[in-house]
């Protein structure tokens, strides 16, 4: 075990760089830099709402806040595990020739990704304050779904980055399981529209509830009860056990199949 | 002085898989490996090889291509783990296992000083201490803020090397990197694993150019078709070596 930590320790400074690049590799060239992140959810944010205001008539007050909040924890599922799928594939020419620990290269995908969920958590209070929508003491909780989220997206990007280096399908895969997900997930309908059966249906999805923990704390001004807590806490550890199990028992493969 | 080993290779076999290739596909996979079909062709790259590595030597290894030598560094450097046998190494190893294998090209050249670092363990701290001497020696001062894709090959190797030689790590792999830049440039380089070896670095070094070998090493790997097939004393080995080709 103290090995596995003085290895972390010494390529901690890795950690850090290779965040670093993906974040200016991103934005390089751009003449707005930085400010992408804040702005393409606002952009995202007021196309879906005309549309969805216009097209189909959902009983929600403050429908942008709704689709956005909604937008920024899904968004940051979908980015930072399919940024994750494709880092091991990726980094390839790395892994082939110096010796890494390379659950960083899914680790780094996952925390640029947490960045720009940070910008676009900002772009959220922003469009609350632009809205004089109330923002309440229980806006302090939101650490919390955010954290289980993180861990919870951390493991399944260590799944599947396993998984991809040996069945390249995978990828084209979970494009589609993603869309699917999005519908699955309560992130521009309400989940009063829904049949008794397919509430069931969404409810089984971990992430609707992170982001109904999420819209607790941050519109409703509730705490979200135990139970969700506690299923959020143990579904996001299992992910991370289960990917953490699959990462470790694959890892010596992967320079044979990248 | 007391000498301590710092390489043990204990036994080393090495296996891949030639078709692998195959089974891009889960359906493929899943009707193959039902059907009792999934079976490679087997490859041994290197096959029962040992030998020690005292600190303060410097090792040569030697062999036609195929022979295994890069995939003894791999095993060496940690990237490959060996199918049988054991390879302990004591110490930080710093491999320059191809020059610019750890460059993004997208960043400057600046950026990827830090970036580089960070792979061989260095924080940026450490970095900004080592950094003045990286432009130095790679005599590029200029082009520091330029991304490192419109480097020339040359560049992006005098880079790479000044990097992977700052610091005095315990262990320096050098895998046929002398080949590249100028004359002068090589000399330089020679220079510096010259000095690197005074304060005890260990290297282990790859090379076709038998003279390189000679002038360098003083204990030599001979690899056959993945077998060891001599280990001894640079003067011994080299005769025999250019005898046979």
């Amino acid at each position: 075990m103290s090995r596995y930590i003085q290895n972390f320790l010494k390529f901690n400074p890795l950690l850090g760089e290779l965040v670093a690049r993906d974040i200016k590799i991103k934005y390089r060239r751009s003449v707005l830099g930085v400010f992408w992140t804040l702005l393409n959810p606002l952009c995202m944010m007021i196309i879906l709402s005309i549309v969805f205001s216009n097209l189909f008539k959902f009983d929600i007050e403050n429908f942008p806040l709704y689709i956005l909040s909604g937008q920024v924890i899904f968004n940051f599922y979908s980015d930072s595990t399919s940024g994750a799928m494709s880092s091991i594939i990726g980094s390839a020419a790395l892994i082939k020739k110096v010796y890494v620990p390379k659950y960083l290269f899914v680790i780094s995908r996952v925390f640029s990704s947490f960045i720009n969920l940070m910008a676009s958590f900002t772009a959220l209070l922003i469009v609350m304050v632009a809205t004089r929508t109330e923002l309440h003491w229980t806006v302090f909780l939101v650490p919390i779904p955010l954290f289980l989220l993180v861990l919870f997206s951390l493991g399944i990007g260590l799944a599947l980055a396993a998984i991809t280096v040996k069945f390249r399908d995978i990828m084209h895969l979970y494009n589609v399981f993603v869309t699917a997900l999005l519908y699955l997930t309560p992130v521009i309908y309400p989940m009063s529209i829904l049949p008794p059966w397919l509430y069931k249906v969404v409810m089984l999805n971990p992430i609707t509830n992170i982001l109904m923990m999420f819209r607790d704390v941050m519109l409703e001004n509730t705490i979200f009860n135990m139970t969700s807590l506690i299923i959020a806490i143990l579904e996001s550890l299992l992910s991370l056990g289960v990917g953490l199990y699959i990462f470790y028992k694959n890892q010596d493969q992967f320079i044979l199949n990248i | 002085m007391d000498k301590k080993t710092v390489v043990k290779v204990e036994d080393v076999s090495m296996k891949f898989n030639l078709s692998s290739e195959k089974f891009d596909s889960f359906k493929e996979y899943v009707i193959k490996s039902l059907k009792n079909q999934v079976s490679y062709d087997e490859f041994w790259a290197l096959k029962h090889v040992s030998f020690e590595v005292m600190q303060g030597d410097s090792l040569g290894l030697i062999g036609l291509n195929g022979s295994g030598k890069s995939t003894m560094l791999k095993t060496i450097a940690g990237v490959l783990k060996p199918t049988e046998g054991v390879v302990t190494v004591n110490g930080n190893v710093a491999p320059l296992i191809e020059l610019g294998a750890g460059f993004d090209f997208d960043l400057t050249a600046k950026e990827n000083v830090y970036l580089n670092g960070a792979l061989l363990g260095y924080s940026r701290k450490m970095m900004d201490g080592y950094y003045n001497d990286i432009v130095e020696f790679s005599e590029l001062s200029e082009f520091m803020n330029v991304p490192v894709k419109n480097f020339s090959s040359g560049m992006v190797s005098r880079l790479a090397f000044a990097i992977a030689t700052i610091g005095t790590p315990d262990i320096l792999i050098v895998d046929e990197v002398l080949s590249v830049g100028d004359f002068r440039f090589q000399q330089k380089c020679e220079g510096r694993i010259r000095r690197m070896m005074k304060e005890g670095t260990t290297i282990l070094f790859v090379s076709h150019s038998i003279e390189q070998v000679k002038s360098i090493c003083n204990k030599i790997v001979w690899l056959e078709k993945g077998r060891l097939k001599k280990f001894g004393k640079t003067s011994e080995i080299c005769e025999e070596y250019s005898k046979c080709y």
